[in-house]
């Protein structure tokens, strides 16, 4: 007997797809602080192997990938706030697809502004 | 002659015996569940604050450098400011690893490997970003060659 019965999806709309997007942008920021701690760590080597390191930070690519990890941060915190309404404000599971819209809205805005300020770091030099 | 009575369920004073859960394991979880909301709302608060300090004020990213952590490390809020960030989001993306293993581990063993990694890098993380924050050295001498700032008083 398969474990998982063919052809059902759970389809829980925005309540399991916000879950979903919960729990990998989790994964994705806790493996970015094991690393992070472990940069930061190495101003105790040296100031210079910091810096080298650092500099690997400020290439274009990275700062692409750096607008990602904020994307994951920023809809994490939003989300999680969310979580914390359905599970502690009266009217939270009643209002918590709505909640999710704020969500997503209140996110595109402070990427919006997150990316005009980051790239014209990254690419403009300032 | 007095009918004996039956606690309802969600009173609490229902006999040992017939209580569902073994209260120690849903005390644990229940206090994991506590710590994720209320861990999360703070670390809330300090990480938008400590990108905002090194990503969107000043020169944004191009301004971080060994020179950046040497000034923000100069002030015990700051080095306090950081270690409760550490401990907190290491504590909650601990925890929050354990669940997702706990969801998709199916073998016991499978689950206590993991288990066993994810705890023991939580460890040697808090324990190596704790040392790091108290024993830094903003004008470090390397091998008889002084670190040369201009916040480093001259020999």
């Amino acid at each position: 007997m398969p474990k998982t019965p063919a052809g059902t999806l759970y389809r829980g709309r925005e309540g399991q797809w916000s879950w979903v997007a919960h729990r990998i942008t989790g994964v994705v920021i806790f493996f970015f602080l094991l690393v992070h701690v472990l940069d930061t760590s190495l101003v105790r080597v040296s100031p210079e192997a910091y810096d080298a390191v650092i500099a690997a930070y400020k290439n274009p690519i990275m700062g692409l990938g750096e607008l990602g990890l904020i994307g994951a941060i920023v809809f994490h915190a939003f989300n999680g706030l969310r979580v914390i309404a359905v599970d502690f404000w009266k009217k939270g599971p009643r209002y918590h697809r709505q909640m999710l819209w704020g969500v997503v809205g209140l996110w595109a805005l402070t990427m919006l502004a997150f990316s005009i300020r980051h790239l014209s770091v990254v690419f403009g030099g300032h | 002659m007095a009918v004996p009575t039956v606690e309802s369920p969600r009173s609490g004073r229902v006999s040992p015996g017939y209580s569902r859960s073994r209260s120690s394991r849903g005390n644990f979880e229940m206090g994991a569940w506590l710590f994720m909301r209320l861990s999360g709302v703070v670390l809330v608060v300090m990480i938008f604050v400590h990108l905002w300090t090194s990503m969107v004020a000043g020169d944004g990213i191009s301004q971080v450098d060994f020179g950046f952590v040497a000034g923000k490390w100069a002030s015990p809020v700051w080095q306090i400011w950081d270690l409760v960030m550490l401990w907190l989001a290491m504590l909650h993306g601990t925890n929050g690893v354990r669940t997702i293993i706990n969801d998709y581990a199916e073998k016991n063993s499978t689950r206590m490997w993991l288990k066993g990694v994810l705890y023991t890098a939580t460890v040697v993380i808090i324990l190596l970003g704790t040392l790091v924050i108290f024993t830094f050295d903003p004008c470090p001498v390397i091998d008889g060659v002084a670190h040369v700032a201009s916040y480093c008083p001259t020999a």
